[in-house]
């Protein structure tokens, strides 16, 4: 007996929740005491009259339950003597659309619900497209409530011609229609013989017991990621992971990505016993011969068809936070088991989930699907997830709140990833700073408009240049007005905006100088990925720290009187956020120091 | 039941426990005696395989506990090997907390969902596995494998991440903490089938026995010790009888059974026409009740 992990997709007016609950209560998993419960709710919260709500036994959050609608993923278990099924419960609304990609990434089928009176409609199209992109091939129709359309087979055969015609694009493997009517318990468990004679197919149950279950990669080459070393002692070495394709056999060759180092397999643990073989899908600890290296995030493959390593990528890109994706902001990731930082270098077009279209975009929002590429901090092994799921999966993590923000899959890598490398250059930084007896540094000053930071940069340049050092002030004026002419004040804009800021001031400070830079720069993730362009102790980060009151009292540009009577948008400190640092190197408190003091205590960290 | 199942669940709980050794600053795993924790303790077993397993198990006591699950307790570690840790909320102890002066709701309030939070935050422990299974209760259905925990251990229904294939996201800041559950895709009759295909052992409690019982609405009460206060007439019977569920012993009802050996009681559960939750009190509070004990730092 194998076990079936499936996705329900529709309204709640679909009759999805009743469907569930009706498969749950034919296959005895309704316990008596759950039934009593259930006819309390009926009373309580039912909208099927005298009748028990199915639909009761499966919503369960409280709030959902009280509104009537369904917000989450719930998982529902059952068993037939054939099968064991997982049902993954997804609501149906466009504004869930990332719970239901949650549902969709671990099922092997999915059941599509159309109301036999409605049609195929926008929303059965986009669940039909996340189904397809998350790589389900395999989908059943269940064209719902027949009892509202008189049983009607022209109503059911419009329908479904209706849909393989939208669904050729898709890619799906098999799709089968079932006419059916959840509250009446037609073609849900047992084939209807009374109300639609017409209908010869199987019964949504029967279908559920024979679609295939066999993952696609168990036929390709053996491939595992590395999760967890072994180590107990010096006696033992083993890789630890989750089979992601094919087979693995003791004696089988096997090379591990991205070294490259080769070695064959001693043993192959499955549990706390040693197997003659073990396949995808299986947790297991494999012994190689040799005393190879290979740590959290390889990947492990068999030597004739090794694992490609690259940086770059082509991928699909679902959002799932409320704040937008911004292109060039680092985000952390993880792809199988590797952890990475990374960055979208490109939005090249969203995707509109509802028509398939593609749109321009230089953002994405919540529940938003974009083509991008992306560019990881270091090279991990991957396969393209159409052919390796596991391979070619990855989430986006926001770095500040550690949410998970973003799911990916990968098409392809870039050519560019292998071809260019940085040059190494001998004349080095350290010989041109030495040139003119200084150390290179970057001061990056952030705080709020009118702060004092380009006061005190400017006498801070003074100071230095007095002691014959070779400085260069980057701020606003002398950057918007030429490099970053093409931005505005959006937040994309912003972060883009800092980032180039940011690389001018490495090559500065690869050059040998001491950069001061002065931006509001007002978040945290963009100073971090500053910081990040340089080697340690060189990025000195100075918080220029004059209270939003103190700024708009001096307003010495007009600026926040503008923003206040809404003329400036995207305003920091009025409707944009301002995000102070945590741990400067440098805090300078303007209300209580004068800024030739703010300056002393620059120089003073500088000679020290 | 043959085989694959369990290589399908087995694998995906040993796949979760291996990711938080591999992940967490200071995991530690819960450890309530009962047949779902034996389970978990041999899948940890198996995850790490020739070596021990790499984190201490903690045992929350409420001092109302059947003799025979600490008398097992104990010899499990022992037999075992692993590091056991118990801890008991002293506040509570003080106070002369149980469920019968206190009520069921009070009880578990401080001797179970507060000593958990003060043992985690005593431990600082940033990783607490559970053996909850999503099939238990309606709102354990929509639990993350990963749950996620604001300081403070509340748990937001709103605020859990989405879990989108095997990767879990781990990263957490100061005073969040995460509690993972690796048999949440069990059902009660594989954790039975799997007990009886590993041969795992399980506290006698589960096997019928003639044990003395008194009849409180309309449920089998285990008279354990002394504590049991009885009503004036009323004798403890000697019945047989088992338990699905333990807890404490006062908020765990037995049912009536004859199901001594593992095959009787797979039997049993399969033709069950009720769930195992019947059996604790704390359920019944009302619709919702769990839902309101997780938020405050219930598991």
């Amino acid at each position: 007996m194998d076990t079936l992990r499936f996705l329900t997709c529709g309204s709640v007016d679909d009759g999805k929740s009743t469907l569930i609950g009706r498969l749950l209560y034919e296959t005895k998993l309704i316990f008596e005491d759950q039934l009593e419960a259930l006819k309390a709710d009926s009373k309580k919260f039912g909208t099927q009259g005298e009748r028990l709500d199915f639909a009761l036994l499966v919503d369960g959050l409280q709030a959902e339950r009280e509104q009537g609608i369904t917000i989450d993923v719930a998982y529902r278990f059952f068993a037939t003597p054939r099968r064991r099924f997982i049902v993954a419960d997804t609501p149906g609304h466009e504004q869930y659309t990332r719970n239901m990609a949650t549902g969709a990434s671990t099922a092997q089928a999915a059941v599509l619900l159309i109301d036999a009176r409605k049609g195929v409609l926008v929303q059965t199209k986009r669940h039909s497209r996340i189904v397809s992109m998350l790589g389900i091939r395999h989908v059943a129709l269940a064209v719902n409530k027949m009892d509202l359309v008189d049983w009607s087979q022209a109503v059911f055969d419009e329908i479904q011609v209706d849909y393989r015609r939208f669904a050729q694009e898709l890619g799906f493997e098999t799709i089968t229609a079932i006419p059916a009517s959840a509250l009446e318990g037609h073609n849900i468990v047992a084939r209807d013989e009374v109300a639609m004679p017409w209908y010869q197919g199987l019964s949504l149950l029967q279908w559920l017991e024979t679609v295939p279950a066999a993952a696609r990669e168990a036929a390709q080459p053996f491939t595992m990621p590395v999760q967890w070393v072994n180590r107990p002692n010096l006696d033992f070495r083993g890789f630890s992971g989750r089979i992601s394709s094919g087979s693995i056999n003791p004696g089988d060759t096997v090379r591990i990505s991205p070294s490259g180092v080769t070695s064959r397999v001693k043993d192959v643990l499955v549990g706390n016993s040693r197997a003659t073989e073990a396949i995808a899908g299986q947790s297991v600890t494999l012994v190689l011969e040799d005393e190879v290296d290979a740590s959290r995030g390889d990947v492990i493959a068999a030597a004739l068809n090794p694992v490609e390593s690259a940086d770059q990528f082509e991928g699909e890109l679902l959002w799932m936070s409320q704040h937008p994706l911004l292109p060039g902001r680092p985000y952390a990731a993880l792809i199988h088991s590797k952890s990475a930082s990374i960055s979208i270098t490109h939005i090249k077009h969203h995707l509109d989930i509802n028509t398939g279209a593609h749109l321009a975009g230089k953002t994405l929002g919540l529940n938003e699907i974009a083509i991008v590429n992306v560019s990881f901090d270091r090279p991990v092994p991957f396969a393209p997830y159409s052919e390796n799921m596991r391979l070619g999966a990855f989430i986006v993590i926001d770095k500040l709140t550690n949410e998970t923000v973003g799911a990916g899959m990968i098409h392809f890598a870039l050519r560019r990833a292998v071809n260019i490398h940085w040059q190494a250059l001998e004349v080095t930084k350290a010989a041109r700073a030495g040139m003119k007896h200084q150390q290179a540094r970057c001061l990056w000053f952030t705080g709020l408009s009118g702060s004092g930071k380009s006061t005190i940069a400017n006498l801070l340049e003074k100071r230095l240049h007095a002691d014959g050092k070779h400085t260069y002030i980057l701020d606003g004026d002398n950057v918007r007005h030429g490099l970053n002419r093409d931005l505005g004040f959006t937040e994309a804009d912003r972060v883009e905006n800092i980032r180039r800021v940011a690389e001018v001031a490495k090559l500065l400070v690869d050059a040998g100088l001491i950069v001061i830079v002065a931006f509001i720069s007002p978040f945290r993730a963009e100073r971090e990925l500053a910081r990040g362009l340089f080697d340690p102790g060189e990025f000195i980060e100075v918080f220029v720290d004059t209270p939003l009151e103190e700024c708009e009292r001096r307003d010495m540009k007009g600026l926040y009187a503008k923003a206040r009577r809404g003329e400036l948008k995207n305003f920091t400190g009025i409707d944009s956020d301002y995000e102070p640092p945590q741990s400067p190197e440098i805090h300078l408190r303007t209300i209580e120091v004068r800024p030739e003091a703010c300056v002393d205590q620059i120089v003073h960290l500088l000679r020290s | 039941m043959d085989h694959t199942i369990f290589s399908d669940l087995e694998s995906e709980s040993i796949e979760i426990i291996r990711e938080v050794a591999a992940t967490a600053a200071k995991p530690v795993m819960l450890y309530s005696i009962g047949k779902d924790s034996s389970v978990m303790l041999r899948l940890a077993q198996k995850a790490f395989y020739p070596g021990p397993i790499p984190f201490p198990l903690m045992h929350i006591d409420t001092g109302w506990k059947f003799r025979e699950m600490i008398a097992f307790r104990d010899l499990t570690a022992k037999e075992i090997g692993f590091e056991l840790i118990t801890y008991t909320n002293q506040r509570g102890v003080a106070e002369g907390v149980g469920p019968i002066t206190h009520g069921s709701a009070y009880h578990t309030d401080v001797m179970k969902t507060e000593a958990l939070k003060q043992a985690l935050d005593l431990h600082r422990f940033d990783v607490a596995f559970g053996g909850a299974r999503r099939d238990e209760e309606k709102s354990r259905a929509k639990e993350r494998i990963f749950s996620f925990r604001a300081p403070g251990h509340r748990w937001e229904p709103k605020a859990q991440r989405p879990e989108l294939w095997n990767l879990y996201n781990t990263r957490i800041n100061g005073g969040e903490t995460i509690r993972v559950f690796p048999l949440s895709n069990w059902t009660e009759a594989d954790i039975w089938a799997y007990i009886r295909q590993e041969n795992i052992p399980i506290v006698p409690l589960y096997f019928a026995a003639k044990r003395p019982v008194v009849k409180r609405f309309d449920q089998w009460i285990m008279v354990d010790d002394d504590r049991l206060p009885l009503e004036p007439g009323e004798k403890p019977q000697m019945r047989m009888v088992r338990f699905r569920t333990l807890g404490c012993y006062p908020l765990t009802a037995a049912i009536e059974s004859n199901a001594t050996t593992l095959d009787e009681i797979v039997a049993e559960t399969l033709g069950a026409t009720t769930s195992e939750r019947q059996g604790r009190i704390i359920d019944h509070d009302g619709a919702g009740s769990m839902e309101r004990k997780k938020q405050e730092g219930y598991f």
